[in-house]
């Protein structure tokens, strides 16, 4: 579906990704992991063209994105970021911003088509019943399934998640996540999405992607990503990674340093 | 205050205009009463009245009609893309700029050479010698960027009244009184083709502006978010800011510096509206016409027969009255405000 090839970019001056190869397949969940600064929200950039790429491509669907209008961008991509409205409007009017890149030349209002597909994503993501309080009046979880929803009324194929779950407590990352897993296997959406936390990245995701200073340092699957050498390697941090019982997907665990002191002196 | 439905706003914003002109046609120092009015304007004879009527007090009705609309949406596309409800038309130091182009055409004389057009021409040229370098000094490469913008805007704003305040100082007092009342903002203009040319001007930049609503909507949520939505942000800013820039500039050039209605009216709809662009642009426009003609009956009879500048009466009354609506709204404490 995305195919990022010999891709480098940066912004003016700095060069923040260093010639990337990677292809996410169709109907995937694919995670992008890897410390601050390692360079994943730019290569989401990257994948919504909000970077040009100094060298290589990056190929939607087998066509290159250079050669897409705008519009046929955000009618194939959905991107669910967090930056909050400054103005205040209601949830149904954020969702039916979603519906902008279907608009035609001359039309000034949505179609009843657009209200219904704003109904319905509000009904797949539970908010439904929110639609007419504002966006400052929802909590944290509420406005991101508000993001999510307005993502799914642009109809994409692929999905773009920059953090969904951060600020959330686990009951509203697992509900995230499930939701976008639903999406995921139900409705055939790919999903490219960056989390923080790897064991939710191993957790749900298919594939991973391991960033590290710009470059790519591992692809595949959690378990063979999620190796206690390489994460201690790109995190500088001491970890032990054991197996969940019931997902058998690695778990990783952090060593605090007071018990890395014990573990010396003991052994 | 509470958000009203379309149904409701577009017939309220159309009586408010409609009752502005009509008042503003029947009010006056020559004292002709409205029922008068009405019989003189369909008897359609040259009589003294007739001409009070349509060659004093329509020309300002429909030039108020033009400059408070042109002020207003102005206002409501840089506050939306620059996401920045204290931008206003005359931020961007455009109003700065047409000051001065009036003042030097005045200190040289030029308005005796030409009597009906060098005034709005040097204001024009003025305001245009603002916005030029203000585009191209924040062009990179292809990416026009709205912080630059603001901060050179601002800048050229001091720049030109510092140099409109060294004319006052090297001019003689009767020019200074004209400069000064030029500044001030009137809606006097003798010249009917002007104000056709003007009204023409906004009212078609009134339904280009319409075109623009969806991307001021996507606009709202942040340059990166409205790409994401597959607006071409970067075609769709500069033609926001020239289309802004003209209005502001054809409004500054033909009635000096009337300030606040691009401010505050689209502050003050905002509120009822809500952020939608289809709904603010359209009663925005209305309500400034409005407004403007309103304050304009009040500069001209309050103390008349002296005529006070508009511009006062719009910053004295909008001032207060948007202080009221905000301290009533605080007052009423609903969590989240407009803006």
């Amino acid at each position: 579906m995305i195919e990022v090839r010999g891709l480098t970019c940066g912004y003016g001056e700095k060069t923040v990704l260093h010639d990337i190869n990677l292809s996410v397949g169709k109907g995937e969940f694919f995670g992008i992991i890897g410390p601050n600064g390692s360079g994943k929200t730019t290569m989401l950039r990257a994948m919504t063209r909000l970077i040009r790429p100094a060298k290589g491509t990056v190929l939607l669907g087998g066509i290159d994105m250079k050669s897409l209008h705008t519009a046929d961008v955000a009618r194939k991509i959905a991107v669910v970021s967090q930056s909050m409205p400054l103005i205040e409007m209601t949830v149904r009017e954020f969702v039916l911003l979603g519906r902008i890149p279907y608009y035609r030349k001359l039309q000034f209002f949505e179609k009843d088509e657009d209200t219904a597909i704003a109904e319905r994503v509000m009904e797949m993501t539970g908010i439904r019943h929110l639609a007419g309080a504002f966006m400052s009046e929802m909590s944290a979880g509420e406005v991101q399934l508000a993001f999510i929803a307005r993502g799914l009324a642009q109809e994409p194929q692929v999905l773009l998640l920059d953090e969904p779950t951060s600020h959330l407590d686990i009951t509203h990352q697992a509900a995230i996540l499930d939701l976008v897993k639903r999406l995921n296997r139900q409705e055939g959406l790919t999903v490219v999405i960056i989390l923080h936390d790897l064991n939710l990245a191993s957790e749900y995701c298919d594939r991973l992607v391991l960033m590290d200073g710009g470059r790519i340092r591992k692809v595949g699957t959690p378990a063979e990503v999620l190796e206690y050498e390489t994460i201690e390697a790109v995190y500088r941090t001491v970890v032990v990674v054991r197996q969940n019982p019931l997902s058998q997907k690695p778990f990783v665990m952090i060593v605090s340093g007071e018990v890395r002191e014990k573990c010396t002196k003991g052994s | 205050m509470k958000r009203r439905s379309m149904g409701v706003l577009l017939p309220a914003a159309c009586l408010f205009l409609a009752a502005a002109a009509v008042t503003a046609i029947a009010s006056g120092s020559a004292g002709i009463p409205l029922l008068r009015v009405i019989t003189t304007i369909l008897e359609g004879q040259a009589t003294p009245e007739f001409g009070i009527l349509m060659d004093i007090r329509l020309p300002r009705i429909i030039l108020g009609f033009a400059v408070g609309g042109a002020l207003s949406i102005a206002g409501v596309i840089l506050q939306g893309m620059f996401r920045n409800p204290l931008v206003e038309p005359y931020t961007l130091g455009i109003s700065g700029g047409a000051a001065l182009g009036a003042a030097l055409c005045i200190i040289l004389k030029l308005h005796y050479v030409l009597p009906v057009t060098a005034l709005p021409l040097s204001g024009f040229l003025g305001s245009c010698l603002v916005i030029l370098p203000l585009y191209f000094l924040n062009m990179r490469r292809t990416v026009l960027r709205m912080q630059g913008i603001l901060l050179t805007g601002v800048m050229m704003s001091f720049i030109s009244s510092s140099l409109v305040f060294l004319i006052f100082a090297i001019s003689k007092t009767q020019e200074l009184h004209s400069i000064v009342f030029w500044i001030m903002g009137s809606l006097e203009e003798p010249s009917w083709t002007l104000i056709l040319v003007l009204t023409a001007i906004v009212v078609a930049c009134l339904f280009a502006s319409f075109f623009f609503a969806p991307v001021l909507n996507a606009l709202s949520l942040g340059e990166e978010e409205a790409v994401h939505l597959g607006i071409d942000t970067e075609r769709a800013k500069k033609q926001l800011f020239l289309m802004a820039s003209l209005l502001t500039g054809i409004s500054v050039s033909l009635t000096g510096i009337i300030g606040f209605v691009g401010l505050i009216v689209p502050h003050f709809v905002r509120m009822l509206t809500g952020y939608d662009h289809r709904r603010l642009l359209v009663v925005s426009f209305l309500v400034g016409s409005g407004f403007l003609i309103f304050c304009d009956t009040i500069a001209r009879t309050v103390i008349s027969p002296i005529e006070l500048p508009v511009g006062v009466i719009t910053g004295i009354l909008g001032g207060s009255v948007f202080i009221y609506v905000l301290a009533r709204r605080q007052g009423l404490a609903r969590p989240g405000g407009s803006l």
